[in-house]
């Protein structure tokens, strides 16, 4: 017997969405520049960057310290700039200006799931050479707060007045979708009627650059940044690193009915697995990863033959793209829209599974699907429908997949309301 | 040495830079954390850039006695590098 959620006429709908991303600084420009198929991956521009084997990477397009109040940026880590930012604009969109308990909600009923791979990691490090070059007393009283992996999670919980829980999920890259699914339990199991979800990454540091480059997980495409990260490519050497963050507002659809504000779409089912495989290499077979999807879909209540699209993981790894293109196949059909989005992000680690769900959000809202580009010379046996450019189709449903070292699988479904 | 109105004027620089403070809000008589909406961490971090720009040591039993600008002037003053 499968795990199912007893179906219900109240959905949790998506009612807001924000991002700053390595194409845009905002979901509007995110979400152009996606269908546009742009890449958002240059060189490295910094010294540390020169003796490194990867120079390359997917910065944010805006600073997010040039968007917050000087000070503010200062005491805060990049990966929480990127949070607030977007928390921000999610929170906005979804119809709020200030605390919870401005908005006439009780902040006992408002809770927050970000997650992230890494956390303050840019400023664990800076301090580290502060530590070496000028001693311990020298050492900021800010490092905690800006390093501690749920340092973004709480300063949006206190920016939104959460005091329903604030929570961190830390699966590598699928962080960010488990923090949505997260998310959906928390609604469905009636411990909150808002819930703020999504993820944040910034971990361009030589350091964690070269402990991926050092695994041989990263492409060492320093000559053609733009055509670095291409999935499905016969070409591909591996991911990408990109920063960023992305975050949605999720509540029941009576909820955001009874304030007059109209959802994106519907959060169907999500689903976690772990594959007890290898601690950093995905089961060949993808069996974890059919079975997250498959119980999202069953969760959801929609037919196998709804689900048109899928935002694939894929990102840009030898090992990973195919065998998770094969089991969508066999899972939804050859006929499935699958796009690899890092093709054009970069990989955001635990902000991944958050900025794709927005965009597998607006393929659902708005029938179009964002292309895969670089893909030259499919590899052998890639059977999915890939469009090389925006694709226009009903979208009825749309599966979005996030997986993480250690084995971590989340998917996510979303549909049409 | 630095004088009084130096003091006041490199403090109203750090808070400035610390915790968004106004120069023109500096004043001897105000309470940095009342006052002047310093938190714990900032205060830290003001000590920590006052003994830097001063050349002075801040003691940590010392510091939570400085509660307003003037107490923070009288320690510089009294505690020459």
């Amino acid at each position: 017997m499968t795990d199912t959620v007893p179906s219900t006429n109240d959905p949790v709908v998506v009612t807001g969405l924000g991002a700053t991303t390595p194409l845009g600084g905002d979901v509007a420009t995110f979400w152009t520049n996606l269908l546009a198929g742009k890449s958002g991956v240059a060189k490295l521009t910094e010294e540390w960057a020169e003796p490194l084997a990867v120079r390359i990477g997917a910065r944010m397009s805006v600073d997010p310290a040039s968007v917050l109040p000087r000070v503010q940026a200062r005491r805060l880590d990049r990966a929480e700039q990127a949070a607030i930012v977007a928390a921000d604009q999610a929170w906005e969109d979804a119809g709020f200006k200030g605390t919870s308990d401005e908005n006439g909600l009780d902040p006992a009923r408002v809770a927050v799931v970000i997650g992230t791979g890494i956390g303050g990691v840019t400023s664990l490090m800076d301090q580290h050479d502060i530590i070496l070059a000028k001693g311990p007393s020298k050492v900021s009283p800010l490092l905690i707060p800006m390093n501690m992996p749920n340092g973004p999670a709480a300063y949006v919980g206190l920016r939104v007045g959460a005091r329903a829980g604030v929570h961190t999920p830390v699966s590598a890259c699928a962080s960010g979708a488990e923090a949505i699914a997260y998310g959906l339990d928390l609604i469905q199991l009636d411990r909150a009627d808002i819930v703020v979800v999504g993820g944040t990454e910034a971990c361009m540091h030589p350091l964690t650059i070269s402990g991926f480059a050092q695994m041989r997980a990263m492409s060492t495409r320093n000559d053609e940044p733009e055509r670095a990260s291409r999935p499905y490519d016969k070409n591909r050497d591996g991911f990408v690193l990109g920063e960023g963050a992305g975050v949605l507002v999720l509540e029941r659809l009576s909820h955001a009915q009874a304030r007059g504000h109209q959802p994106y779409a519907v959060l169907g089912g999500a689903a976690m697995t772990a594959d007890s495989h290898d601690i950093v290499q995905p089961d060949p077979e993808g069996s974890g990863q059919a079975r997250a999807a498959k119980t999202a879909i069953e969760r959801s209540g929609i037919a196998f033959s709804d689900v048109v699209h899928v935002n694939a993981h894929a990102t840009s790894t030898p090992a990973g793209d195919m065998a998770e293109a094969s089991w969508i196949a066999d899972l939804l059909g050859e006929q499935t829209i699958v796009s690899g989005t890092k093709s054009m992000t970069g990989h955001l680690l635990g902000a991944a599974g958050a900025i794709e769900s927005i965009a597998t959000v607006l393929s659902v809202q708005n029938d179009v699907i964002p292309p895969t580009i670089n893909l030259d010379d499919a590899e052998d046996g890639l059977s999915v429908d890939v469009p090389r450019e925006a694709r226009k189709a009903t979208v009825t449903a749309a599966l979005n997949d996030s997986f993480g070292f250690g084995g971590h699988n989340a998917a996510l479904l979303f549909h049409k309301l | 040495m630095a004088s009084t109105e130096e003091i006041l004027a490199g403090l109203a620089e750090i808070l400035n830079e610390v915790a968004d403070v106004a120069p023109e809000d500096v004043s001897v008589e105000k309470s940095f954390t009342d006052d002047l909406d310093v938190d714990s961490l900032s205060m830290v971090e003001v000590a920590m850039a006052a003994e830097e720009k001063f050349g002075v040591k801040i003691p940590d039993e010392e510091l939570p006695k400085l509660k307003t600008v003037g107490d923070a002037v009288s320690y510089i003053e009294s505690n020459p590098s």
